[in-house]
């Protein structure tokens, strides 16, 4: 079934997802000025629909590895919105226990293995999450979420290789957004992304991450591949990042047109609800309330972030090991 | 009680994990060897032989052959342990380290504590260590200090047959990330070990030998050169307790103190090199908690802070031998302070 082709509910599940990830970026971002989170945050939005035209297809006992630029890819395969913000607050009540941050933040009972602050850190661990899968004969597929900068570093070769030759039930999901940290694509990468998994024989695609229903439909295929045990395929997903790198980036490697006309015509969200109201498969009226509603749960989220505890100092030296003699 | 190699010890420890828990997998290269060839199946069985075996008892799905990529291989059994395997991967020589240590110490050791204690990774990575052989700079060092340097992992090093099969079970059973270093001097090595599966706990250091003089704490391979040692300073009346902690990370801090403060005099011997190596670790816990008993400064026997050579004239004069360590025990024991 294509993306066109899904349910009223399933429609409005999409957009809600999409929508909680913008609102909830956008308002990290706000809350990073106030001086009250204590680290630094790499901010997904613009690029809501690769995360959620992905992790549609995947349930809770598939894994993704995730990125320092996470918090999308945690929101898109479940992860409780209320325990990041609490994280990213450094909190008691945070996903980790305000042990990770942002770019730690993971729930394994959610197949989330965790955003990743080493570029090229996640691309060996997925390959981990699929060999497991193919040795307890299980039909769990593991997703690789990483950035254009990530396909130059010798990780993501080598372990497209591997997953390749064992035909590991793996899906590389590129997302190109142009950038790396301050760094143009074209300026580090070399060839086309997609044609660095046709050297290894491993099935690809391009896809217009902008586009939910385009990011849907391939993600679909690949995830039934690997489900079907035929291997790997690798998404290349290009996407705006409507941030700078990091909260703090001034971002002045961008000119401020080009940033105005990519927010204009490069937003996910707004392609979603043109698309779904012209097909006349969901009504402005719909989309709104999801808005209305999306809004009060980041709101509640944030509040309940600040309120909460900071965590117990005896927690410094707990949980680094199962047990330590 | 059977004797055997220090190799046929290891192997033995994968054949009864594998055999008991079908989430135990092995991964390497060449572990099996010959794979896609069309000579010999599970040809070298490890480039030390350990592996032997494993391929046709349990067959390609858990004993993998891999790419020589380390990053991609090491990196996958850290996602396996954390999804639900207990993966055995296999660096053949722990100088290989170079070009993997960010999925050990970045990813797999920091799992549990940064993800708020939810993840467990019961994850082993064997390697070989250790100087000897004539394989020079890239191919000898004793990189262990570099691992227990690193909260989240655990450390091994098994200086005899019984304790490798033990420490072994121990560590393939552990729930935690273990580095578990095998010196490639000592697989032709043999002891008693028993057929039966057993455990040798971790952070429990092993007594060799006891005496009333000095203290000597040795790692590895060169407990053996210090037992050697202690039976020399024995006939010139020098009595010494020798000690193995076995496991670097957890150590076993009051089997160490007590024995230091017995004696008041105490040698550290380490094939590591000298600065933050295990040596001037365990002498600043005994400089710590023990300053009151020592009747001498603390003497360390280590390898000097070079890499290791090629030449066997210089590779000998690098590895720690029985002279120094005898020299240093009795420069411990006719200290006096003045």
């Amino acid at each position: 079934m294509t993306g066109m082709q899904l349910s009223r509910d399933e429609l409005l599940r999409a957009y809600r997802t999409m929508r909680i990830i913008r609102v909830f970026e956008d308002r990290v971002s706000a809350e990073m000025a106030s001086g009250d989170i204590p680290g630094n945050t790499h901010l997904y939005a613009g690029q809501e629909a690769s995360a959620v035209g992905v992790c549609f297809h995947l349930t809770e006992d598939d894994k993704i590895a995730s990125t320092h630029r996470g918090h999308g890819h945690c929101i898109a395969k479940g992860c409780d919105v209320d325990g990041m913000m609490a994280e990213i607050f450094g909190k008691d009540t945070g996903i980790c226990r305000g042990k990770g941050g942002s770019m730690h933040i993971a729930d394994l009972s959610k197949g989330m293995l965790g955003a990743n602050g080493i570029v090229g850190g996640g691309p060996p661990l997925a390959c981990g999450a699929a060999l497991t899968a193919q040795v307890l004969n299980r039909d769990d597929v593991a997703v690789c979420f990483s950035g254009d900068g990530a396909i130059n570093q010798g990780t993501t070769a080598e372990s497209m290789n591997l997953a390749q030759i064992w035909k590991l039930p793996v899906i590389f999901a590129v997302e190109d957004n142009g950038f790396g940290e301050a760094t143009a694509k074209s300026f580090v990468v070399a060839g086309e992304i997609t044609k660095r998994a046709e050297a290894l024989g491993m099935a690809s695609a391009h896809v217009d991450g902008v586009d939910f229903f385009a990011v849907h439909d391939a993600a679909q295929e690949a995830v039934a591949r690997a489900r079907r045990g035929e291997g790997p395929t690798l998404l290349h997903i290009e996407t705006p990042r409507y941030y700078g790198h990091f909260s703090g980036d001034p971002d002045n490697y961008r000119t401020p047109e080009e940033k105005s006309a990519m927010r204009r015509e490069r937003d996910c969200l707004a392609v979603f609800r043109s698309r779904v109201t012209q097909a006349k498969l969901l009504d402005d009226a719909d989309l709104d309330r999801v808005d209305a509603e999306v809004q009060q749960l980041i709101d509640s989220a944030v509040k309940a972030a600040r309120a909460a505890p900071q965590p117990g100092l005896e927690t410094l030296t707990t949980d680094v090991y199962v047990r330590y003699v | 009680m059977p004797t055997k190699s220090y190799r046929q010890a290891l192997n033995e420890a994968l054949h009864h994990e594998m055999g008991r828990d079908p989430r135990v997998i092995v991964l390497g290269e060449d572990i099996a060897g010959g794979a896609g060839a069309s000579g010999q199946k599970d040809a070298w069985g490890g480039a030390f032989g350990v592996t032997k075996g494993l391929l046709g008892a349990f067959g390609p799905t858990r004993v993998r052959d891999t790419p020589i990529s380390e990053s991609a291989f090491v990196g996958a059994a850290a996602g396996a342990a954390a999804t639900g395997l207990r993966p055995v991967a296999e660096i053949m020589f722990v100088d290989f380290l170079g070009v993997c240590f960010d999925q050990i110490f970045n990813q797999a050791a920091k799992f549990r504590y940064m993800f708020g204690g939810k993840a467990v990774t019961p994850f082993v990575l064997r390697a070989t260590f250790g100087a000897g052989t004539r394989s020079a700079s890239q191919h000898s060092q004793a990189l262990y200090p570099i691992f227990t340097h690193i909260p989240g992992l655990k450390v091994v090093i098994p200086s005899t047959p019984y304790d490798a099969k033990g420490l072994l079970i121990q560590a393939i059973r552990d729930d935690d990330p273990v580095i578990f270093l095998e010196n490639k001097l000592l697989y032709d090595t043999v002891g008693e070990v028993p057929d039966g599966a057993y455990v040798v706990p971790f952070g429990e250091a092993n007594i060799l030998r006891e005496g009333d003089d000095v203290t000597i704490i040795a790692f590895g391979r060169m407990v053996h050169i210090a037992m050697e040692a202690a039976g020399q300073l024995a006939k010139e009346g020098i009595s010494c307790t020798v000690i193995d902690p076995r496991t670097t990370s957890p150590l076993d801090e009051d089997t160490i103190l007590e024995a230091a403060e017995e004696t008041g005099r105490v040698v550290i011997v380490d094939e590591a090199n000298p600065r933050c190596g295990m040596a001037a670790d365990v002498s600043s816990i005994i400089a710590e908690k023990a300053f009151g008993a020592l009747k001498a400064p603390i003497f360390k026997v280590t390898a000097p802070h070079t890499p290791v050579p090629y030449a066997p004239n210089l590779e000998a004069a690098y590895i720690p031998d029985a002279k120094r360590i005898a020299d240093a025990a009795r420069a411990a024991f006719t200290y006096r302070k003045s």
